[in-house]
């Protein structure tokens, strides 16, 4: 049987939540041994994602976090949501540098990082009910190592 | 986080350890600002970056502010040491084309 399993977060959007968000993630991760770098790309994107929720889902006026993680032989799949505004054009907050909130010296690099990062991002929005934030890290560590529990 | 400083000859140093990011940036932008208000006649600024443990785009959006805020009063502004798992981050933003590293 192959090696699977699952964790949940819910967590109140509040930026002193991040540091917990991204490294009980990174946590997480550790029986798949990903390499230094590989959990270092887990936690920014982490990062940004609950940072989108905070700043823009909610506005900074409370709400709550869901962070999913589902660990495979090799790879973690991370769902970050809310239940905030949503996004009015999802193609468009995934372009680089694009910001709503550029005098508040916020980089529009959110996305970017997410995508150069990750793999296979997928962002669903609906004006009004959210944002969900789908990503995939493949791990591939010590190339030479066997994964005892594959 | 933590913000400590030296002058070498007009030029400020400006060394910031620990994680930059949401939760700590108000706090750092405040601090840098205080500081760079008290020496509006360096030369150049450094920002030694050796001591971060992690930052994303948020301490990207705070470097890129420090460095409109010296561009106005023609203040060169530099970056220095940053830990490999930070040059990623400073690579894909492009900072280093506005902020060189030294």
């Amino acid at each position: 049987m192959k090696y699977s399993n699952q964790m949940k977060l819910t967590f109140s959007a509040v930026s002193e939540n991040e540091p917990f968000a991204r490294n009980t993630v990174a946590a997480f991760c550790l029986p798949l041994c990903p390499s230094v770098s590989e959990i270092n790309d887990v936690k920014t994107a982490v990062s940004e994602a609950v940072t989108n929720c905070i700043v823009h889902g909610y506005g900074g006026n409370g709400g709550t976090i869901t962070v999913i993680a589902e660990l495979n032989c090799e790879s973690v799949y991370i769902t970050v949501s809310d239940n905030g505004c949503g996004i009015e054009d999802v193609a468009r907050a995934r372009e680089p540098f694009f910001t709503t909130l550029a005098e508040e010296e916020r980089s529009g690099m959110g996305f970017t990082i997410i995508e150069t990062f990750m793999e296979d991002v997928v962002v669903r929005s609906e004006k009004g009910k959210g944002t969900v934030v789908e990503m995939r890290k493949t791990f591939c560590g010590d190339l030479d190592k066997e994964r005892a529990t594959c | 986080m933590e913000i400590r400083y030296k002058k070498v000859k007009e030029n400020l140093y400006i060394y910031l350890s620990g994680e930059l990011d949401e939760y700590t940036a108000t706090a750092v932008r405040s601090a840098v600002d205080g500081l760079l208000d008290r020496n509006v006649r360096a030369n150049s600024v450094v920002f030694n970056l050796s001591g971060l443990t992690f930052m994303d785009s948020t301490g990207i959006g705070m470097l890129i502010g420090r460095y409109k805020k010296l561009k106005r009063i023609g203040v060169p502004v530099y970056l220095q040491s940053a830990p490999v798992s930070i040059e990623k981050i400073l690579q894909l933003s492009g900072l280093y084309q506005v902020m060189p590293k030294i």
